[in-house]
């Protein structure tokens, strides 16, 4: 009897957790099947359906066709543009942070604690509040509407992410270690080089991933500070479905759409467990 | 703390500070930098908040005539109602829904980093993509109503994306599917790190796996709990990609949100004194979350320090 109601049991948690699953998947399946299937085939029938004719050549169209406002250059621009944003904000973010949590963390200098207290703060006050003057401070030193302004506002921005996240990695380094090594004659940079980052691979796996998949996907100031061919994807899309708002291109879109996510969801997919650790540790502190 | 200068034969020693000035801008430098652009930039979207600024920032006082006016706007007024609603439709569902996987998946079932991988994988995709998506599963005339209707059900009707009053509740579904998975991720760390011991003893009492839930592990989960909340609602009242992707404030501006108004404020109509003063209000919203968070960590911090 107890042997049932267990078999029972474990059929209905396996049936739950599968449906549950499926329909997490269903919006993902939706979109790569509509990114194979003409614009024809979606206007006949629904967004939801297998393609009858594999319509491959969305994908080439989404990546260099289709026109968004007078340029017809698909979506590779801006990829491009993401690609020159995310790829050196996650380097400079990174380093910047990984020496200043070694800073805070195992160096200890006057006002470090306020420091750092005031470093953390960006993870809670809303990109709202500072809009208004990125826009004015980005127009003063000629960096608005230019690639090189986003990297640098997520640079500085990433600075609260990175530096939190390295510091609550290395106050779990034994102090003795640098004591042992500055007694050695070592100063701040051979000690950083030599001892802290040789252990660092761990966290710097997991922030790199975390900058990257939040620079990559963000928004808000893709379109407040850059417009036109200096937009990031994100900014693109928008622009893309406002274009096509007349004469759906749903097929283009979801290619469009596909293409736009592949960078983040293959960084998750081979980094999954440090996606995780990344998340985990931005919500301990 | 002693520095020993080394001074090697044949070269000069450097005074002190230039021998270690790499070192001070390395670390006072991009530190300074981010520290002193969040508290200047906020306050300077306060000071800007009580000038008369329209399309350039201006000088001036008019005190608090810019809060009264964006409090006083049906714009604001609807996304302050939507963003309570949503705000909590969200929160409280997310935390059910990532209660719920957790504890299933926590089940020893096979395929458990799978099934973990596919309830988090939405996190990993930008709010643009997220709400494109959803913006066309829900259109009436092309998603799943469409669908229900091309298999023969013609009276089915799901047209929340182009219902006033339903349209807000197209965004709580389209937030739950993207950011559950991260309230589950951390229920499912709470939950293994249970004591094991405490577990097997009630086992051997009689307890069945219900009472041990209810007696022994959700309890124990409290502390991750109040963390997921504060988390989602921060995220709820900065919401801003998705509703831009999805329903993009309306039909009309029934879905209008805090972080929505603000924008348009800013840099649609050039209102920026208005603007600003929304951004200040948003920001007061999200004090009033934080602050007791902060306070009741304080206070956590107290006790197991006292322990």
């Amino acid at each position: 009897m107890r042997e049932r109601s267990f078999v029972a049991s474990r059929i209905l948690i396996y049936l739950v957790v599968l449906l549950i699953a499926a329909a997490w998947l269903a919006p993902l399946a939706v979109v790569v099947l509509n990114s194979l299937r003409s614009n024809e085939e979606i206007a006949q029938g629904s967004m939801i359906g297998w393609p009858q004719h594999w319509a491959w050549s969305n994908y080439l169209t989404a990546w260099s066709g289709f026109c968004v406002a007078e340029t017809c250059a698909g979506i590779r621009p801006y990829m491009l543009n993401s690609a020159l944003v995310t790829i050196p904000a996650t380097i400079f973010s990174t380093l910047l942070g990984a020496i200043a949590g070694y800073a805070v963390s195992l160096w200890r200098f006057r006002g470090d604690t306020w420091i750092y207290g005031i470093v953390t703060l960006g993870l809670f006050l809303p990109q709202q509040m500072r809009l208004l003057p990125w826009t004015i401070v980005l127009r003063d030193i000629g960096l608005i509407n230019t690639l090189a302004g986003l990297v640098l506002i997520h640079t500085i921005q990433g600075l609260s992410f990175t530096t939190l996240f390295c510091r609550n990695y290395y106050v779990a380094i034994p102090h003795e270690l640098i004591r042992a090594a500055r007694i050695d004659g070592a100063g701040f940079f051979r000690i950083f080089w030599r001892i802290i980052l040789p252990l660092s691979p761990p966290i710097l796996v997991v922030t790199v991933i975390w900058q990257f998949t939040h620079i990559w996907n963000e928004f808000l100031y893709g379109v407040t500070f850059t417009s036109g061919q200096q937009q990031p994807v994100t900014a693109a899309l928008i622009a893309l479905s406002a274009a096509v708002a007349d004469i759906p291109q749903h097929g283009v879109q979801s290619a469009a759409v596909i293409i736009a996510a592949l960078p983040t969801l293959l960084i998750y997919l081979l980094g999954g467990k440090y996606f995780v650790r990344g998340l985990t540790a931005g919500a301990v502190k | 703390m002693s520095n020993a200068v080394s001074i090697r034969p044949g070269r000069p020693a450097l005074p002190e500070w230039v021998r270690r000035l790499p070192e001070y801008l390395m670390i006072w430098v991009p530190l300074l930098l981010s520290a002193a652009h969040l508290v200047s930039f906020s306050l300077w979207t306060v000071w800007i908040s009580f000038t008369p600024s329209t399309l350039v920032p201006v000088s001036g006082w008019v005190g608090l005539r810019n809060y009264s006016a964006v409090a006083a706007s049906r714009n604001w007024q609807i996304a302050f109602d939507n963003l309570l609603l949503f705000g909590s439709a969200f929160v409280l569902l997310s935390l059910v829904t990532g209660l719920a996987l957790a504890i299933l998946l926590d089940q020893r079932i096979r395929g458990e980093n799978v099934l973990r991988s596919i309830f988090l994988y939405p996190l990993a995709v930008s709010f643009v993509v997220t709400g494109t998506v959803w913006s066309w599963l829900l259109n009436p005339g092309l998603g799943i109503q469409k669908l229900v209707h091309d298999l023969g059900w013609a009276s089915f009707k799901f047209d929340w994306l182009i219902d006033r009053d339903m349209a807000i509740w197209t965004i709580v579904i389209a937030a739950i599917w993207q950011s559950s998975g991260f309230a589950m991720a951390l229920f499912l760390a709470g939950l293994r790190s249970v004591d094991a011991d405490i577990i097997k003893a009630a086992q051997i009492d009689g307890a069945g796996p219900v009472r041990i839930y209810r007696r022994i592990i959700l309890p124990s989960l409290w502390p991750i709990t109040i963390t997921v909340v504060v988390i989602q609602l921060q995220f709820a009242i900065s919401t801003f990609d998705l509703v831009r992707a999805l329903t993009n404030g309306g039909p009309g501006i029934a879905t209008q949100l805090p972080a929505l108004v603000v924008y348009d404020l800013m840099f649609q109509r050039s209102l920026l004194g208005r603007g600003a003063a929304a951004a200040v209000l948003m920001l007061l919203i999200l004090l009033a979350v934080l602050l007791p968070y902060a306070a009741w960590r304080y206070v956590q911090r107290r006790r197991a320090a006292h322990a």
